[in-house]
């Protein structure tokens, strides 16, 4: 199921148990499907139009007065063009708003370029009281969605309005701040965060065509990260790769680094936007542009891998 | 006690508060003082032993560096000790330059970074609303040259299309900011008017006429469907003849010892 549909029904379902959340638009009450909730919950869906500065600063003012706001828009205008405002009356005022960022990276595509946003991780991540999350699939949104809810505190989430493949089964267990080991290795660890598990997945399995075994942690949580997940795979296998549809500036690279130069010096390799600009061309063209593909990820750790080996 | 003793026992105490960092905002606080006394004598209904309490009326200081006459205010309704005005800006203080919801007993909402304020109370309004509160209010002061932000128009816009007529904004119209004047910064013609093409009833009154601005300010919370928006004019450093005859400059400022003595020598 797309993204945005499984968005909207398990919305639905938590307002009506909870009569606290609201939903706020800025004009894309359509295009990331709020648009339905608007019908069934008139009082507690806004739509602000084209002014995300107002629709933020909206949020705080509702959270202060004890409600849930979730505001939409895509990841560069729901974090980059408002950061003061998130900073100042969400992030400093201590306030519980949870903001989602849709088609983060190269998942916009042609609309790429002014709206390609790779640096919405190293934003968030730097402000106190926020949650970072890379949700993967409808299955992962459905079950983090309560959590998300539920958190009291600050969230930010990245989705692909769009994205209708399925990564975890229907009897995935979501465990709130929790990676999840995909598979089990002991020659390199790949990170992953986000729809690019997909090709982490592939790489997998090509590494394992060559002799290498890896194992693979998807990490719905960017921060704060799981660091017993990650610091126990990286003492098992010695090397770690992380991927992620951002840049290589703040995101889940430099987070796993922090991680693990402080607590387990481990070699570490990033599949990421090396301070490129963004651009416009669909999402295989732009994962080859940017060194994103499971070829990429694959030769990464085998590069590491037999590096090490000598 | 009437407003009118009131707005000079809150320039007095904000002197104090700024004489104890030795420095800081003076002319935005002692510009905005009278409105704060109207609003805390005849208007606000708050409990500064209940400082939360779901059914109140709301004050955003979307001038947040006027802090200092907010404290002042606050401290004389009995939020909190006078003495925690000697603590501003300190390390741990819960008094900051620029006021914070999550520091200061009847702080309403955080403010500093200009231009928040309205899409704050905005959200603040929207709360109360769907509490189902017909009876309260939220009041947003504003300065002059803050209007220049553009998202104090965004938050305009959308305080008049969802008829949020339980938002009552002030403009402390000073006509300074810290460049210069006003006109010559960046100059914003009728604010009325602006005001006025934004879908709001407005008015406008002298900022310092107590027994104006409690009339506007009654006027302005008949609920009509439309927000309403009180251009105060104003002068900043107003009461103290040093501070106001400083011109732009009396922003931030010193307040030492010989300047804090010939205030309080004034505010009588």
């Amino acid at each position: 199921m797309e993204l945005r549909k499984a968005y909207v029904a398990e919305m639905a379902r938590l307002m009506k148990q909870n009569d606290k959340i609201f939903i706020l638009d800025a004009d894309l009450s359509g295009a990331g499907g709020t648009k339905t909730l608007y019908q069934q919950f008139p009082e507690r869906c806004v739509q602000c139009g084209i002014a995300e500065a107002n629709m933020t600063c909206i949020a705080a003012g509702l959270s202060a007065s004890g409600f849930v706001p979730f505001i939409h828009s895509f990841a560069p205008f729901s974090t980059r063009r408002v950061y003061d405002q998130i900073a100042v009356s969400i992030s400093y005022s201590e306030q519980n708003v949870k903001i989602v960022g849709f088609d983060p990276g190269i998942e916009t595509t042609y609309n790429g370029g002014t709206h390609m946003c790779f640096e919405d991780f190293a934003l968030m991540r730097a402000l106190p009281n926020f949650v970072v999350m890379d949700i993967v699939d409808d299955v992962q949104l459905t079950k983090a969605l309560p959590h998300i809810a539920q958190h009291q505190g600050s969230v930010y989430f990245r989705m692909v309005r769009k994205q209708n493949k399925q990564f975890f089964g229907e009897d995935y267990n979501f465990q709130w701040g929790k990676a999840d080991k995909i598979c089990s290795g002991s020659d390199v660890t790949i990170v992953a965060t986000g729809t690019t598990v997909f090709d982490a997945k592939v790489a997998v399995e090509k590494l394992a065509q060559v002799g290498i075994s890896a194992e693979l942690l998807a990490i719905h949580t960017v921060k704060p990260l799981d660091e017993q997940a990650i610091l126990q795979s990286a003492q098992k296998t010695g090397i770690v790769v992380t991927v992620e549809n951002h840049s290589v500036h703040g995101g889940l690279y430099s987070a796993v680094c922090e991680l693990l130069s402080a607590k387990h010096p481990t070699l570490c390799g990033a599949i990421a936007v090396h301070d490129q600009i963004s651009q416009v061309g669909s999402l295989n063209d732009l994962k080859i542009a940017y060194h994103l593909t499971a070829d990429d990820i694959a030769s990464k750790a085998q590069q590491l891998v037999q590096a090490k080996r000598g | 006690m009437t407003a009118k003793n009131f707005s000079t026992e809150i320039r007095r105490a904000t002197l104090r508060c700024l004489h104890s960092q030795g420095s800081g905002h003076v002319g935005g606080s002692l510009s905005v003082a009278d409105a704060l006394a109207v609003l805390y004598t005849h208007h606000m209904d708050v409990d500064p032993q209940n400082p939360k309490r779901p059914q109140r009326d709301m004050l955003v200081l979307s001038k947040g560096h006027a802090g200092p006459a907010w404290y002042a205010t606050l401290a004389l309704k009995g939020f909190f000790p006078m003495d925690w005005l000697d603590t501003l800006n300190k390390i741990g203080t819960k008094l900051p330059s620029h006021a914070n919801l999550t520091l200061t007993p009847g702080v309403d909402m955080t403010a500093g970074s200009l231009g928040q304020g309205l899409s704050c109370a905005c959200g603040l309004a929207l709360g109360l609303k769907a509490q189902g509160d017909t009876s309260h209010f939220v009041y947003v002061i504003t300065g002059d040259g803050e209007l220049q932000e553009g998202q104090n128009w965004e938050g305009a816009m959308f305080a008049s299309h969802h008829k949020l007529d339980n938002v009552v904004v002030l403009v402390d119209n000073n006509k300074l900011q810290i460049d210069g004047e006003t006109q010559n910064v960046c100059k914003m013609e009728d604010l009325e008017a602006k005001f006025r093409a934004f879908g709001f009833e407005t008015t406008r009154v002298d900022g310092h006429d107590h027994q104006a601005l409690h009339q506007a300010i009654c006027n302005a919370k008949v609920r009509n469907g439309v927000p309403h928006c009180i251009v105060m004019d104003t002068v900043k450093g107003k009461g103290v003849s040093i501070y106001e005859q400083m011109g732009a400059s009396n922003h931030s400022t010193t307040v030492n010892d010989e300047q804090y003595a010939l205030a309080l020598s004034e505010l009588q």
